[in-house]
């Protein structure tokens, strides 16, 4: 009995410890279910993970093959007899399959690119906030130069030079995206460096690089994943606005972009070929912007309307 | 102010410095324009490109070549296409009018729409109208343009025949690219009118202003409108680099004679010339449309004085 209370102790620790953050996640658990707006964006962009991770077992046909007997065939609900839910491409290739797969570069795309512009955004913006003078200077004059040079414009002329593909597209927009990230982050610097607890830790020693990530980049995470959610979306739009002009993803590749601006010319004739590809592409974003918006309200009180 | 202006364009002046140097080497990266003039006309022999870059004067040191571009661009002089022999700047202007044209019709559908949409979400807050409102921005923000496009295209061209589908004739070839563009912002636009409008109605002024008996709508339009209009306006300003992007596409899809498919061409032609001088002049352009901006703030909100240094 004598070792009972102690051990019961013990158990009590990290039950006193817990309670409070599981309760604060069942609290925003319940406050997401109830939220109709973050609920169907969850569901979307869940769907949209799910359409990128299963594509092989969800798509009912091969995506790349076609079959010319069934060129531009009607979605089967207007009564074609073909067999493609959504239709089929001008080379035959079945559309739902098409958009299923595509789903992975449009969620690739957008996450990839959007993490190397957090990493670039956040490095520049905490360096430029926190030790101000010369340095804020030129990394905000090269964040100046950035937003007036028009995005598209950098964006054709980077793959010009190195080519286009999926790689080069998430380098063009992880690297041109970052201005947004850099100048929040820097912004929140300027009022957390001042703050007590910062000063705190300087005093007592405590080197740059430990005060910038262990006391400044914990407290700028907030604003950082909302505008990485809503990011995500504006990248997909981007991805897809670059694919259409031709200078995005390798047109052998299934992606939402692609299949537009190859349906496209057959607008007149076939409307699904040009239509289902743009729904995707809206759906999701539409997703992450609802998801981006919840987030907004859940972690920034500040922003909330 | 006069202080401000001046100091704003020297500012303006470094940031072009820094896009001449990045579009001077981005466009040399590129490809030979020499070669590229030889494109499907077979393999040319060594002598014949030599001459065609010693003509336009690629034979010089690279820093030599962006010092003449930079003095003549001092002095106005933006060169001669590569492709067609005309001076750049008049290229760029003859497709202007159109690119203008193009943008501020999207921008007029976007105020059309967004103003009364944002106004009565905020006022009406909580109701239908607010709802439909705010599905109606987020599913605006969430369209990619050029889709919006298509399908205004299938169904205003294709199935009813009522409009052009493409080409620049005159003012109907105007309404589908117009509202193409300008759906897609009043999303956006509705949105911060919302909660721009949101933020002032709480304010005590507003409070001071009915308690006062002053009709409502002159408390929305006088009072809580001319103050949600400043980051409504800033935002305006920030969205031109997003409108030109928008521009391009739809330029394309509405096969639109403007600035956009000028650059693309430009581009693909290795006319390097022509891409220097029209990047300058967008970037130009853009960086003119903030200062306007910052400049409209003093009249909208005449506590804002310009040039003063916040402590």
């Amino acid at each position: 009995m004598k070792t009972e209370a102690p051990l019961s102790m013990n158990a009590m620790i990290p039950l006193v410890a817990d309670t409070p953050k599981s309760k604060e996640w069942q609290r925003v658990l319940r406050r997401f279910v109830r939220n109709p707006g973050a609920l169907v964006g969850g569901v979307l962009v869940l769907m949209a993970v799910l359409f990128a991770l299963a594509s092989p077992w969800l798509a009912p046909f091969d995506p790349n093959a076609g079959s010319l007997t069934e060129r531009l065939a009607a979605p089967s609900f207007t009564g074609e007899a073909a067999g493609h839910i959504l239709g089929a491409d001008a080379v035959g290739r079945d559309l739902l399959s098409r958009i299923i797969y595509g789903a992975r570069i449009s969620l690739f795309v957008g996450i990839a690119s959007v993490a190397l512009s957090a990493v670039i955004g956040v490095t520049v913006g905490l360096v430029a906030g926190y030790f101000g003078g010369w340095v804020d200077d030129v990394l905000m004059r090269i964040a100046d130069i950035k937003l007036a040079f028009p995005f598209i414009l950098l964006a054709i002329l980077v793959m010009a030079i190195f080519g286009t593909g999926l790689g080069k597209l998430i380098l063009v927009l992880g690297v041109t995206g970052w201005v947004g990230f850099g100048r929040i982050v820097r912004g929140q610097v300027l009022t957390i460096k001042e703050l007590e607890y910062v000063q705190a830790a300087r005093s007592i020693g405590a080197t740059h690089f430990r005060i910038l990530g262990k006391h400044i980049l914990p407290n700028v995470m907030s604003p950082i994943i909302v505008l990485s959610t809503l990011s995500i979306a504006t990248n997909i739009l981007l991805e897809a606005g670059l694919t259409f002009l031709g200078l995005g993803v390798d047109p052998s590749i299934p992606s939402w972009g692609g299949m537009l601006a190859d349906g496209r010319i057959y607008i007149s004739t076939a409307w699904w070929v040009a239509t289902f590809p743009g729904v995707a592409i809206m759906l999701t974003v539409l997703g992450f912007n609802l998801l981006g918006d919840w987030l907004r309200d859940e972690l920034d009180p500040n922003l909330r309307v | 102010m006069l202080s401000y202006v001046v100091r704003r364009l020297f500012h303006t002046l470094i940031v072009l410095f820094g896009i001449s140097l990045i579009v001077f080497f981005a466009i040399r990266l590129t490809g030979d324009p020499a070669v590229a003039m030889f494109q499907g006309a077979g393999e040319p022999s060594k002598e014949a490109l030599d001459q065609i870059r010693k003509a336009l004067g690629l034979d010089k040191p690279l820093w030599q070549q962006y010092l003449l571009f930079i003095g003549d661009m001092l002095t106005g002089d933006m060169g001669v296409s590569f492709r067609n022999q005309q001076p750049v700047l008049q290229l760029i202007m003859e497709r202007m009018g159109a690119t203008l044209t193009l943008a501020f019709a999207g921008i007029f559908v976007a105020v059309l729409i967004a103003f009364p949409v944002g106004i009565l979400s905020a006022v009406k807050r909580g109701s239908f109208m607010d709802m439909f409102g705010r599905i109606f921005s987020l599913i605006g923000i969430s369209f990619p343009n050029f889709w919006l496009a298509i399908m205004l295209i299938l169904i205003f061209a294709v199935n009813l025949q009522w409009l052009p589908a493409s080409g620049y004739n005159g003012f109907e070839y105007l309404i589908l690219p117009a509202i193409s563009l300008g759906l897609i912002l009043s999303g956006v636009l509705a949105r911060l009118i919302r909660s721009s409008m949101l933020d002032v109605l709480h304010q005590h002024y507003i409070r001071t202003a009915r308690a006062k008996g002053v009709a409502e709508w002159v408390v929305i339009i006088r009072h809580a409108l001319r103050n949600a209009l400043i980051p409504t306006i800033t935002f305006l300003g920030l969205q031109f680099g997003a409108l030109l992007g928008g521009v391009v596409i739809l330029e394309q899809v509405f096969s639109w004679p403007g600035v956009g498919r000028l650059v693309i061409d430009a581009i693909n032609d290795r006319d390097y010339p022509l891409v220097q001088g029209s990047v300058l002049i967008l970037a130009f352009m853009l960086m003119l449309v903030n200062l306007f901006v910052d400049l409209l703030y003093g009249i909208i909100d005449p506590r804002i004085k310009l040039g003063r240094e916040r402590s």
